[in-house]
């Protein structure tokens, strides 16, 4: 019961912020992909170096559970699918995430893409026997540094603690060093 | 309008925080997986199967790792499931305590009429499109934007490093191509 309670209060958290970042705006998504606005880019940049430094640095304090970690596995499907993602999201407008809030949020079109989505899902699941057939789909998980606590191979010989939190610094300083927009001219789309 | 990104970026800093504190990393794409068994099984009962050894499904994507798939599916009332329908139940109320999507916005984003016009058949079957694209590259990548870059990168995973350059290595050209009016 525990368990989905903290479902509801981190998920409609969750919703509630990509709401209020302009993740669920499609208008925001294709201006940061054609890089006429990065205001979203450096939200993003920012949030990932603050949950990185909170969660390694909780971790060093013995504040947070090694445990809660979730690696997922690196093989030549990741970048195959990533690049289909690239395409589709930058197409739409939309990533999972982003069009299930949007959707709810009364935008029609990401109505269409979650029915999109679910059918590409399921062309997913009937062609997975194929795709680990080729080979594409094994692979190991792999962390930068050894996180001290979980048993994760390294791809460098460092403690992976520290490691993170040197990456969390790096993620916020490039949100801050990245400018407004890289295309286009003129003034930024202003944000309030 | 949207929160100026320091404001916006420490919140959803602390929301992935939050996250990995209490449960686990964020992530959403394997919830369209799981609907869709759902629906599988209400329309062609079976799909899911219920055995000694546990949950599994005559489906090999639904049955793989243990049948763990399959096992949600049939018991969606599981933390996964309802993270997603609480996420749209909080953009819901958030974009309603500002004010709402206007209806012009809601029939068409402006950037979309800046590049193509009032052409809302033409807007649909792309996102259509663009969805089903999106959910097959992230079943195959084993993870979206949010369990693979977000969650991902949080964490110092390689593989979360490789899927956002793969994920920005197309977006970007496709976006400049498709989108040349900023809207």
């Amino acid at each position: 019961m525990t368990t989905i309670l903290l479902a509801i209060l981190i998920g409609a958290a969750f919703g509630a912020v990509l709401d209020r970042i302009g993740a669920t705006n499609p208008n925001w998504i294709i201006r940061m992909l054609n890089l006429t606005s990065l205001h979203l880019m450096k939200t993003i940049l920012l949030a990932i170096g603050v949950g990185s430094i909170l969660m390694f640095a909780g971790q060093m304090a013995g504040l947070v559970d090694v445990g809660h970690m979730s690696v997922k596995a690196v093989y030549v499907g990741v970048a195959i699918g990533g690049l289909l993602l690239g395409a589709g999201w930058a197409a739409s407008g939309y990533c999972p995430g982003t069009g299930v809030c949007a959707a709810a949020s009364g935008r029609y079109d990401a109505w269409f893409f979650i029915i999109g989505g679910l059918l590409g899902a399921a062309a997913y699941m009937l062609s997975y026997p194929f795709w680990k057939a080729t080979g594409l789909l094994s692979g190991s998980t792999m962390t930068l540094g050894a996180v001290p606590g979980a048993d994760y191979p390294a791809l460098i010989n460092l403690p992976g603690d520290v490691v993170g939190l040197a990456m969390g610094v790096l993620f916020v300083i490039v949100a801050f060093v990245l400018p407004e927009r890289l295309a286009g001219q003129g003034a930024p789309v202003a944000a309030q | 309008m949207v929160l100026n990104w320091k404001i916006g970026g420490v919140l959803l800093g602390l929301v992935f925080f939050a996250a990995v504190l209490l449960v686990k990393p964020i992530g959403v794409s394997t919830q369209f997986v799981i609907l869709d068994a759902i629906i599988g099984d209400t329309v062609s009962p079976g799909l899911i199967t219920q055995t000694d050894q546990g949950v599994t499904s005559n489906n090999a994507y639904l049955a793989k790792s243990g049948g763990k798939y399959a096992k949600s599916a049939a018991n969606p009332l599981n933390y996964s499931f309802i993270f997603v329908l609480a996420m749209m139940a909080g953009a819901f109320t958030s974009a309603l305590l500002r004010g709402g999507v206007g209806a012009d916005e809601r029939r068409l984003p402006a950037i979309w009429c800046a590049n193509y016009g009032d052409t809302p058949v033409k807007r649909y079957a792309m996102a259509f499109m663009g969805g089903f694209v999106v959910l097959y590259g992230a079943r195959l990548a084993g993870g979206c934007t949010s369990g693979h870059m977000m969650s991902g990168t949080m964490q110092t995973a390689i593989s979360g490093y490789i899927f956002a350059a793969a994920a920005f290595a197309a977006a970007i050209p496709v976006a400049m191509k498709l989108y040349p009016q900023e809207g």
